[in-house]
């Protein structure tokens, strides 16, 4: 889209630790939940950038530590180049002018005692703008009008509108201060199929004319896919790849992202059955206690014995991804885990971009770092 | 197959409420064969989980009103008196449920509620039941069975919850197995674990599944029959194939083009089916999708379409008003990247015709 290069938001080194503590009176803490755990990437001016994996990956957590919902443990983030990641109060009023959120549940994340014109002008009273009411309010009418909600409705309550349409109020508070920023975590999960299709084309629709920045946290691969100009993978607190959607759905580098589309069911007429599934076997394991050096490597089907000794740093693997991994997938190992029907579009993407990959894949070799 | 195993004919269910009387099952029927897999598709309020819960008696005693026939084995289940029923329940036929957390019971250990179920219907001893819920944890995959089966539910994951459901479910190897959204609550990774179960399952212990779902994806993977529901009816019934190679209502068109697909081009504008379901008390008139329809023409807002058989094509039936030739020229173009904005133009050029007869078409229509 208009994505430029130059970053708006940069993360470095990003850590949240959730402690875990014993006893009533005097808590001890006896270890933590390492929802994320070192995580670093740039999201570019413009762009939309994907952020999925599955239950207990840290997707969420990051979200909320982007716009500061949560106090990171340690490490960075560089909003427009300032450090936001220790800002206080006043500092953080500020932040929330430039970034904003859309939450997954639109039952919870609305006050079901205020009517929906107070829910979106709150961000104006909070900040001191708009002080006369009517100007508030024919503002509050506006935002409704391009999120596609009756105008007339300002004083119904979030109970009166349906699932969508509560979205929707979502998305209007969080645009009311025109950020630069928008985190929507989950936006669509809590919706019905056929209303799902009109969100998605709202934000992309705002995103366009408001040249929105965009973080889109789902579990849904093909949302995501259909969203995103980039695509983090997390697993475990980690970002385990990195790299274009275009990229990264026709050829995943990393062996967790490749059991992740290949688990994907594709509505299609013929062959689906056919395919040959590659099954995960197992659970994620416990973010408190996560497996040493590479954390796939207890499901991972590629596993040897240096994935359970040294940890695989997130560098580039050919020219345009970025995974962290030993042993990267091959061209072949794709062909084999995803459907008939992706290897056709990626052919179709004029050139395939790392198809001069394949002879720097077959000789990556455990890395010496 | 000579008899099908489940013959579902007519099926209406209604409840009385404060605000007036909600339709949420309105005249279906289909059938399932030994052995085979239907999945029922649509969206929440369609009648789709109302529609099962009433073929194990489970919406009974709500001020419902049950109407139509339910066979299974010759015996009408909608007729049958609660204590028959329960003999069949968990017994015959079994239920998996969508949350596994919150259907399992938080206090009581996983084997404990396994041989409840086996308990229920048959006369066997304590360390036989016992022996029996380790052979069903085995059954779904669960690792360890032995250890696992003194554990609380709180123990096991999402995905080894749902297994434990699905064991629950075929602890007395049922002959129809009814699984109401058995995978939305879980990860994707999860899910082909569980459909994969399911699959594999089906082959070993031949039984029938109905699996109730909202997502397309999943149906097209197991099952061979796919009924559409929309507004407590069957919009459009047919082997899973034809659903998805040549679909016939404009609704199922409209589901499988409003969601982003990893097989379609990227950057394609996702076609959004317009407005919201209907509320199942105060039902649109005609077509109950004719709100929403892009090919709604007046007439639509009157009749009230039947599911028919599409000519040519005596498996495949759907409720629509439009004619076959017209629909199979707008589904292709769909297809081909049209808007329905544009599509909706074939609907208007053949009406014309019609709007210079006007004033009899409608005389005639009017007693429909």
């Amino acid at each position: 889209m208009t994505a430029t290069s130059e970053p708006l938001v940069q993360v470095q080194d990003l850590v949240k630790h959730f402690p875990i503590t014993q006893g009533i009176v005097f808590q001890r803490q006896i270890g933590a939940v390492k929802a994320v755990d070192g995580v670093t990437f740039d999201v570019m001016r413009g762009e939309t950038l994907g952020i999925v994996g599955e239950t207990g990956c840290g997707k969420s957590t990051t979200a909320r530590l982007l716009v500061r919902l949560l106090d990171p443990t340690s490490g960075h983030i560089l909003f427009e180049g300032q450090d936001v990641g220790a800002h206080q109060k006043g500092d953080l009023k500020a932040l929330h002018r430039e970034a904003q959120m859309v939450f997954q549940d639109p039952y919870s994340s609305l006050n079901p005692r205020k009517t929906v014109g107070s829910i979106i002008s709150e961000p104006f009273a909070i900040h001191g703008l708009l002080k006369g009411s009517g100007e508030r309010r024919k503002r509050v009418q506006e935002l409704m009008d391009r999120v596609g909600l009756n105008p007339e409705h300002y004083n119904r309550y979030p109970h009166e509108f349906s699932g969508g349409q509560r979205q929707r109020i979502g998305v209007a508070r969080a645009i009311a201060l025109e950020p630069k920023l928008l985190v929507a975590d989950e936006p669509v999960s809590a919706l019905d199929v056929s209303i799902q299709a009109q969100v998605l084309n709202l934000l992309r629709g705002l995103q366009r004319e408001m040249g929105l920045t965009l973080v889109f946290i789902a579990h849904d691969l093909s949302v995501v896919r259909h969203m995103c100009d980039r695509v983090a993978v997390m697993y475990l607190g980690k970002i385990v790849e990195i790299a274009d959607s275009d990229v990264l759905y026709s050829f995943p580098r990393h062996p967790y992202t490749g059991a992740l589309l290949s688990a994907v069911p594709v509505p299609s007429p013929t062959g689906e059955r056919r395919r040959q599934r590659e099954l995960l076997t197992g659970d994620v394991p416990s973010p408190a206690n996560p497996p040493k050096a590479c954390r796939f490597h207890t499901r991972c089907p590629k596993a040897q014995s240096i994935c359970s000794e040294e940890e695989p740093l997130l560098e580039l693997k050919g020219t345009r991804t970025e995974a962290a991994c030993h042993f990267p997938l091959t061209e072949s190992e794709v062909k084999l885990r995803l459907p008939a029907a992706l290897a056709a579009n990626a052919s179709n993407n004029d050139r395939h971009p790392d198809g001069v990959l394949d002879q720097s894949s077959s000789s990556s070799s455990p890395s010496s770092t | 197959m000579s008899e099908p195993l489940l013959q579902v004919e007519d099926l209406r269910v209604r409840f009385s409420t404060e605000d007036g009387v909600v339709h949420a099952v309105d005249g279906i029927s289909y059938t399932v064969d030994i052995g085979q897999t239907l999945g029922i598709v649509g969206e929440s309020g369609s009648g789709k989980s109302v529609s099962s819960l009433t073929m194990l008696g489970l919406t009974r005693s709500q001020g419902a009103d049950i109407e139509g026939r339910i066979l299974f084995g010759g015996r009408d289940l909608v007729a049958l008196p609660d204590a028959e029923l329960r003999k069949i329940r968990g017994n015959e036929i079994a239920m998996i449920f969508q949350d596994p957390l919150s259907s399992l019971h938080p206090f009581y250990k996983v084997g404990v509620q396994l041989t409840e179920a086996v308990h229920a219907h048959r006369n066997v001893s304590k360390s036989q039941a016992r022996a029996r819920a380790v052979e069903l944890l085995d059954l779904v995959g669960i690792p360890d069975p032995k250890r696992r089966v003194d554990q609380f539910p709180h123990e096991f994951s999402g995905g080894m919850r749902q297994r434990v459901m699905i064991a629950m479910a075929l602890a007395n190897e049922p002959k129809l197995l009814i699984a109401d959204e058995p995978t939305t609550a879980l990860d994707v990774t999860v899910q082909a674990q569980i459909l994969a179960l399911l699959d594999d399952l089906q082959s070993r212990l031949g039984m029938a599944i109905i699996i109730i779902t909202h997502d397309l994806g999943v149906v097209a993977e197991i099952t061979d029959q796919i009924a559409v529901m929309y507004a407590g009816r069957i919009v459009e019934r047919a082997p899973t194939q034809a659903i998805f190679g040549s679909p016939q209502h404009p609704y199922t068109w409209g589901l499988l083009k409003s969601i982003p697909r990893l097989d379609s081009p990227r950057g394609e504008e996702l076609v959004p089916i317009s407005g919201r379901p209907p509320s199942l008390i105060k039902r649109p008139s005609g077509c109950h999708f004719h709100p929403r329809c892009p090919y709604v023409r007046d007439e639509h807002k009157r009749i009230d379409p039947r599911l028919e058989p599409v000519t040519g094509d005596p498996g495949h039936a759907v409720a629509c008003l439009l004619s076959s030739e017209l629909r199979s020229r707008i589904w292709h173009g769909l297809t081909l990247g049209e808007s329905s904005a544009t599509l909706r133009h074939l609907v208007v050029e053949d009406e014309h015709p019609v709007r210079a007869h006007a004033v009899p078409r409608v005389s005639e229509d009017g007693p429909v």
